[in-house]
């Protein structure tokens, strides 16, 4: 099998994120170094840390917004950043994001959010492209709202919305921005039955950038702490087992939710 | 001995002012002061004027080397002290801002080196986005296209006819002004003509536009930076140019020589109104001078200058609204550094057309 054809379909033995020894820097400011981590196949990998620490910044880099100052980024085995426009756009068509606000194009329906990554990247006619998307709405629970403008529904509904659209094209990566963040407890966990829906059903690997611990413990299988005093990782494994054994006293005070250090 | 009450409504002591009127009344042979205490059995009700009093104090003992005592102090004040007094969590180093003006003169020639740059890429892609177009790799947003075209023509129509009648009027007032005392009035339809034809129908739509459409298009694109709309668009492996530029820019490229020509057409209407009321003409008199004077080339010279005021005002409105930083001061500032940047190269432009067409002959 060629590699190529390992990387089309995504079931290679390469993990599917895999981050080499990463420095990010902001302007000329260093804002974390030496990091290398894999997210596994089917995996709920959460990236927490506290306000300011660059868990979106480092979101920005995986998802190819931002370049990294050092380091590489393996997306499927294949450096991302260095890779030719083909190849980028072919790997941007197995991701997808959802950003904390949603970021719904605002000029258009939920259906013509939902349509435009099909209408972009598959040969779909009208109509097929039509039952798709009162698919994806109807799995994030807005069957009947394709018609309505992102501005005329609720901030929870938004996201479930853009969420539908982040899933159109059936991708094998999921990026999710703080989702927790301006929902109510109720419309959050609700978003998190739907994560944890989507890794069982399609097998999605899920990346979620989030400091809400209900969230945290609920979702991921194993998290990745971003240490905003030490600039860099200090903390990967299973939310529990790093509770129970913290590797440090940020970690500790942040998964107690305690502004006390380690006894 | 603290008494009464402490609000911040009330003017209240400083520390320092106490102890200079106080000083003269020490008792000779008192010695030097070794510890401040406080009695507060009298105090009444107190505020954080108080503690900023009591924080004085305590800076001012320990500059000279005197026990701060506070034991005397009621323990919500003790304890709010503490609070003050505690070292934050982490120490945010700002950058410095002390630079040289050397070095600041070489920060703003990079910076404007950098924001040619921009701007050179930024119409590279355009172009570029609009060559895949021709090649129909690119599918036009017509809706987007659509709403710019409504906009710059029923929207646009009322503040785009004021104008041009008034500048009209204005030209054909010069116009009497200065050839009435050469007995040359009847010249007036020339200088209307040419004047609203090769210079103002195309500045004055021009400097409309780059007002309300570039500002209004810089506005848009940045809240969408805002909300990370264009984000969504990158990260599906979408150019944004593609979706939001494109229809942008083709809208005005078709709408500023329609409304250049309407202008133009107004604008003489205003000023032929001028000279039938001042002069002795006639308005057939005033077109048949019209006719004579002006020549096709004079209309096409100003269309072909309202393209390229057209492409200047959604260059600088797309680009300055895809430029937006990220907080809430972002988009003005981008809306108006558009307008700024839209009619400055208007202008300039303008001046260079004007030149060639001297070299040309035109």
């Amino acid at each position: 099998m060629t590699n190529a054809s390992r990387v089309e379909r995504g079931t290679g033995e390469a993990p599917p994120i895999e981050v080499r020894d990463l420095t990010m820097m902001y302007d000329s400011l260093v804002v974390m170094q030496s990091l290398s981590f894999q997210v596994g196949r089917g995996e709920v990998f959460v990236i927490m840390g506290g306000s300011g620490s660059g868990k979106s910044t480092l979101l920005k880099h995986l998802i190819g917004l931002k370049r990294p100052a050092q380091g590489v980024i393996l997306f499927e085995g294949e450096d991302f950043g260095a890779a030719d426009t083909t190849t980028q756009k072919r790997a941007l068509r197995r991701m997808g994001v959802l950003y904390q606000n949603g970021a719904l194009w605002s000029g258009l329906t939920l259906a013509e959010n939902v349509a435009l990554p099909l209408e972009e990247f598959t040969s779909l006619d009208a109509v097929a492209i039509g039952e798709v998307v009162a698919l994806k709405l109807a799995l994030v629970g807005l069957r009947g709202f394709e018609s309505f403008y992102p501005a005329a529904i609720s901030g929870g509904m938004r996201k479930r919305a853009a969420l539908a659209r982040a899933i159109a094209l059936d991708p094998d990566v999921l990026f999710f921005d703080e989702p927790s963040s301006g929902l109510d407890p109720i419309s959050a966990s609700r978003l998190d039955d739907l994560i944890l829906e989507l890794r069982a059903s399609f097998g999605t690997t899920i990346v979620v950038v989030s400091h809400d611990l209900a969230s945290i413990f609920r979702i991921a299988d194993r998290a990745l702490f971003l240490d905003i005093e030490e600039k860099t990782m200090t903390a990967l494994g299973s939310p529990a087992q790093l509770r129970d054994n913290p590797p440090s006293d940020e970690v500790h005070r942040f998964l107690t939710r305690s502004s006390k250090g380690l006894p | 001995m603290l008494t009464g009450e402490w609000m911040l409504e009330h003017a209240t002591p400083r520390f320092d002012g106490l102890v200079e009127a106080s000083s003269g009344a020490d008792a000779p042979g008192s010695g030097p002061v070794r510890t401040v205490g406080f009695d507060a059995t009298g105090l009444g009700a107190w505020d954080s004027s108080l503690l900023i009093f009591l924080l004085q104090g305590e800076a001012w003992c320990e500059a000279r080397g005197i026990a701060f005592d506070a034991t005397g102090l009621p323990e919500q004040i003790v304890h709010l002290l503490a609070l003050a007094r505690a070292v934050p969590e982490r120490v945010v180093t700002v950058a410095e801002p002390g630079i040289s003006r050397v070095a600041k003169l070489g920060h703003a020639a990079l910076s404007a080196w950098q924001a040619s740059l921009a701007a050179a890429t930024f119409t590279g892609a355009v172009a570029d986005s609009f060559g895949r177009l021709l090649l129909r790799r690119v599918r036009l947003r017509w809706r987007d296209f659509w709403v710019v075209v409504q906009s710059n023509s029923s929207g646009a129509l009322p503040i785009v006819t004021l104008i041009a009648l008034l500048v009209g009027v204005i030209i054909a007032f010069l116009g009497v002004v200065v050839l009435r005392r050469f007995g040359a009035g009847y010249y007036v339809s020339y200088l209307v003509g040419y004047g609203m034809l090769r210079e103002m129908g195309a500045l004055m739509t021009g400097i409309i536009l780059a007002g309300r459409t570039g500002a209004g298009f810089a506005a848009e694109l940045g809240s969408m930076k805002i909300t990370e709309e264009i984000d969504a668009f990158r990260t599906l492996g979408v150019s944004p140019i593609d979706h939001l530029v494109l229809p942008r820019m083709l809208g005005l490229f078709v709408m500023m020589p329609l409304l250049t020509i309407y202008a133009d057409f107004v604008g003489i209407v205003g000023g032929m109104v001028v000279a039938v009321t001042l002069l002795d003409l006639s308005p057939t008199q005033f077109v048949g001078g019209l006719l004579t004077a002006v020549t096709l080339s004079d209309g096409l010279l100003g269309i072909a200058k309202s393209v390229v005021f057209g492409l200047i005002i959604g260059l600088a409105g797309c680009m300055k609204g895809m430029q937006t930083g990220s907080d809430a001061g972002a988009v003005g500032r981008s809306a108006t550094s558009a307008v700024v940047m839209g009619i400055t190269l208007i202008i300039v432009a303008n001046t260079v057309a004007d030149w060639l067409a001297a070299l040309l002959q035109i």
